[in-house]
């Protein structure tokens, strides 16, 4: 017998771990987003008042033990408006990625395996979404169909696609070059197989990152178009939104508009930072294994 | 040696990795007299490549280096950055493995040539073009000055390895390290090239160091040669010398293990079993003990030390050599 | 012309012809090949890089559409088979890839790997898996208990490449294509596979198509050899017949251009300038002509056959060595 590597190194059997420091800033970002999601997800059970019962008595109070934040130009309690808009913007934030991801990563993945006419398709079908202007068709959609949470992830969705269609069809197109693909397809594996268990584990990971990025876009595209009063219809309140009536105040009450710009700041922030990082972390080990 | 023209002392190179320290090459000695060849040879991973950074002193950031590097009577770990940077090319040059990698791809080779000419000697553009049509015209290139409006791509390998050789050989050199200079060639292109930079070192009578994993292509090639292990020389000597009598049981096992064309198909090669070890994980021992068959006793407590043989020239570290004269 | 290899090859490649084209030119990557491969037989093929000969081997395996010729494979056309029909017979068919590390999928374990084929040829009992699994991983030298729940990224070159011989022979098949099996490996791991190739080929009874550039190697495995360059086979015979007495310049230009660990041996200089031409364009007649030493009129006007210069030796030249 020649061969003598019966079994490895037991001072081996437990492989070095990738044992990244991650930074301060990583976990204050994954702490900023538990903080917003846990208010989001638990608003109803918190004991705030109604974000929409108006006081006009107390229009554009300061802070209070009342109204920790104070209230709106229509008296409404400005913390209850920022959670239930944090509500709002990571639904938007998080759904519209969501299509984007799903569509585009299938159409990405498929145009890259396949290549050919197909690929010329759909890469030109996504070079005409994206030549078209993104706020003309949030306009027209919406003067259409009408203003709605729905509606308004739907166009964001569609929006995204082409940008997820260019991450997994470049992920693919190096995956598909690759020999193990070529091996699968050697012992006779169908497509879908060779899609499914081959490509989509590793086109997986460059297109969550992408995703936690495309979170944070969303969010701040969201905020632009309620700004713009294209978003969210009112009383509905989205971090957008209360920005955009609180420019109606700035000169007496700048808070109105600062707080949730500051919050959409730092949550944008924060999924910025974590997408880096797990593209950081996933990325080397693409090409150096 | 005196009069060496390279001298490395004691060179320790340390990379701090994830799994810890990673001691890439473990006090290495070597020295290169002027106008003659040394042959390092070893397996991937084994330092030969961070020895040669480390005398071109282009070693990654993390990596701390320890001992001397002498060149033309120079320490150039001390030397400061500028110095340096004009005794590279100058009197340093380096030819790596990939062409495609050390040439700059949107740049002509023209372009390349001649700013590297007029960067290190005083020549104006007529003059440095004229020199570069002169090396491209001995590196072998056919149409020099058709190639130098060519891009990298335009050329096959062993092209753009030739004018990497040009490039290196530009600015008359001291010493020229090749490092896997035709290890992604084909092996009749590799004898080319081989030939090609063995003709130009007695030419212009420069020192030459050949980094390869290939005890082939250093055989007739080389004056010396030093056999590298996990990060140790193991067995250093006069290339004739070596060739005929292997002490350390490493460098006969590497010969061995190569297939052979005087042998008839399907003998069994004699392998070395196992692997290297972890460099991140340093044996007490000889770092070769656990795959060599000569392995007894202090092998696995004690590290060997690189020592003289008979002759003060072979110099091999190990506790059981080869018996000279005869192979056990 | 017919390559007499035995009276029932397992493998006969008929004027096999691949072309692709790459930036709207027509790559002649394989042009008019014909090969016999005998049951049990290791048939070497050499050639440098960009000769044809990777792509020869996955013609072979349907991976490239062919232009024109056949493959037969135990009898059957491997060209005209289409869907299930071809996915069957691959199954009997494997292939080793050169960069072993590359050929696994990094984000699967090596038990999910090593048992992909047999999933995929509908071998549903897990136990069953799980028992062709740990037979072929000891039968590579690895212990199935210890390597089959890690990924491929912990394990060397080496040991990537004995676990990719492991998933090519799970499946029980008969022939396996080699593409340079060892060329990405360190001298000392490359023994042990060669070695390890040859104690698979005799425990499951395998024929080989061993593809690399390297003739020692070649030698060191391969019953023939057959010589590619720039598409075409240049010569075919034994291995030691071949290596004694090449036909073929181009044959005798590689043999002397290894480099022989051998001081004594003074490398030879003898080696002709010059580098394959493009194989968009290919030389007319002979490919080989333009680096030849032995070249004339003849050879730029006349595509040279494949002939006999030997018993079983054969060389496609105008002007043989012997």
């Amino acid at each position: 017998m020649a061969t003598l590597e019966l079994s490895l190194d037991e001072t081996e059997a437990t492989p070095a771990r990738r044992r990244r420091r991650l930074g301060m800033l990583f976990w204050c970002a994954i702490g900023w987003m538990v903080l917003v999601f846990a208010v989001a997800i638990f608003a109803d059970l918190l004991p705030l008042p109604s974000p929409t019962d108006m006081d006009m008595l107390e229009r554009r109070a300061p802070f209070s033990a009342e109204h920790w934040l104070g209230t709106d130009g229509l008296g409404r309690d400005e913390l209850s408006r920022l959670i239930y808009g944090a509500r709002i913007s990571l639904i938007v934030g998080l759904c519209a990625p969501m299509i984007g991801v799903t569509i585009g990563g299938a159409l990405g993945m498929l145009a890259g395996y396949f290549r050919g006419r197909f690929e010329s398709f759909v890469v030109g079908s996504m070079d005409v979404l994206l030549a078209f202007p993104p706020l003309i068709l949030a306009l027209a959609v919406t003067a259409y169909l009408g203003q709605s949470i729905f509606n308004l992830t739907c166009i964001l969705g569609v929006l995204g696609i082409p940008a997820f269609m260019r991450v997994a069809r470049a992920a693919t197109l190096t995956l598909a070059r690759r020999e193990f693909v070529i091996a699968a397809q050697a012992l006779g594996a169908t497509h879908a197989r060779i899609l499914l268990r081959e490509l989509l584990p590793n086109v997986l990971l460059p297109l969550i990152a992408f995703f936690l990025l495309g979170v944070a876009v969303t969010i701040v595209v969201e905020g632009s178009l309620s700004f713009l009063g294209l978003g969210v219809p009112p009383p509905i309140s989205s971090w957008g939104s209360m920005i955009g009536e609180g420019r109606e105040s700035l000169d007496v009450a700048p808070r109105l508009a600062f707080i949730p710009a500051i919050a959409m700041f730092l949550t944008v922030l924060s999924f910025n930072l974590i997408g880096d990082t797990m593209r950081a972390l996933t990325d080397p080990r693409q090409g150096a294994l | 040696m005196s009069g060496a023209l390279l001298s490395v002392e004691n060179a320790v190179v340390d990379l701090p990795t994830p799994r810890g320290n990673l001691r890439a090459v473990d006090h290495v000695d070597l020295t290169v007299g002027a106008g003659k060849t040394l042959g390092i040879v070893g397996e991937s991973g084994c330092g030969k490549t961070m020895l040669s950074r480390a005398v071109l002193q282009l070693l990654p950031k993390k990596a701390k280096l320890s001992g001397r590097v002498m060149f033309d009577g120079q320490d150039l770990t001390t030397l400061p950055a500028e110095k340096l940077r004009k005794l590279r090319g100058r009197s340093l040059a380096v030819v790596f493995q990939d062409p495609m990698t050390s040439l700059n791809p949107v740049l002509t080779i023209g372009t390349q040539l001649i700013e590297t000419i007029q960067e290190h000697l005083e020549l104006d553009l007529a003059q440095a073009r004229q020199r570069s049509i002169e090396l491209l015209t001995a590196v072998g290139i056919p149409a020099p000055e058709q190639r130098l409006t060519q891009y990298p791509h335009q050329l096959s390998g062993g092209m753009r390895q030739r004018v990497a050789i040009a490039v290196a050989l530009s600015c008359e050199p001291k010493l020229l390290i090749a490092d896997e200079p035709t290890t992604a060639l084909d092996v009749t292109i590799q004898a080319q090239i081989l030939d090609l930079l063995a003709r130009e070192q007695q030419r212009r009578h420069m020192a030459m160091i050949i980094i390869t994993h290939d005890l082939g292509v250093v055989a007739g090639r080389t004056d010396e040669v030093a056999v590298m292990y996990a990060g140790r020389v193991v067995e250093r000597a006069p290339t004739p010398a070596l060739f005929k009598q292997m002490r350390m049981p490493y460098t006969e096992a590497l010969l061995a293990a190569l297939p052979k064309l005087d042998v008839p198909p399907h003998t069994p090669l004699p392998a070395i079993s196992g692997r290297p070890p972890d460099p991140t994980r340093p044996l007490k021992g000889c770092s070769f003990s656990p795959r060599c068959r000569y392995s007894a006793g202090r092998c696995s407590t004690e590290k060997p030390r690189l020592s003289p043989a008979e002759t003060l020239e072979h110099l091999y570290a190990c506790f059981h050599p080869i018996a000279a004269g005869g192979r056990a | 012309m017919m390559l007499q290899a035995a009276s029932n090859p397992l493998m006969k490649v008929e004027n096999l012809v691949v072309e692709y084209s790459v930036g709207g030119k027509t790559i002649h990557a394989v042009s008019d090949v014909s090969l016999e491969i005998a049951r049990g037989e290791t048939l070497g093929l050499v050639g440098e890089s960009g000769c044809g000969k990777s792509t020869l081997g996955r013609a072979v395996l349907q991976l490239r559409q062919a232009v024109s010729g056949k493959v037969l494979f135990d009898g059957h056309d491997l060209t005209s088979l289409k869907g299930e029909a071809l996915r069957k017979m691959r199954r009997r068919v494997q292939l080793i890839f050169q960069d072993p590390i590359a050929s696994l999928n990094p984000r699967r374990r090596i038990g999910d790997i090593v048992a992909e084929p047999l999933v995929i040829a509908g071998v549903k009992d897990p136990e069953e898996r799980w028992r062709r699994v740990s037979e072929v991983l000891s039968a590579v030298g690895l212990d199935p208990a210890l390597v089959s729940g890690r990924l491929p990224h912990e394990f060397s070159g080496g040991q990537c490449q004995r676990i990719c011989i492991a998933r090519s022979l799970v499946l029980n098949p008969e022939f396996v294509i080699c593409d340079e099996p060892v060329s990405a490996l360190d001298v000392s791991i490359r023994a042990q596979i060669l070695n390890l190739l040859e104690e698979m080929k005799a425990r499951y009874g395998l024929t080989l198509l061993f593809i690399a550039h390297d003739l020692a190697v070649v030698k060191a495995v391969s019953d023939r050899v057959a010589v590619m360059y720039l598409g075409r086979l240049c010569e075919v015979g034994p291995s030691e017949q071949l290596f004694a007495r090449p036909a073929h310049p181009y044959t005798a230009l590689l043999i002397e251009a290894i480099p022989v660990p051998d001081p004594d041996v003074r490398p030879t200089t003898s080696v002709p300038v010059g580098e394959p031409p493009s194989p968009i364009a290919p030389p007319s007649g002979c490919r080989f002509r333009t680096r030849c030493p032995r070249a004339d009129a003849r050879c730029a006007s006349e595509v040279p056959e494949l002939r006999v210069v030997a018993p079983g030796q054969f060389a496609a030249c105008h002007h043989p060595l012997i």
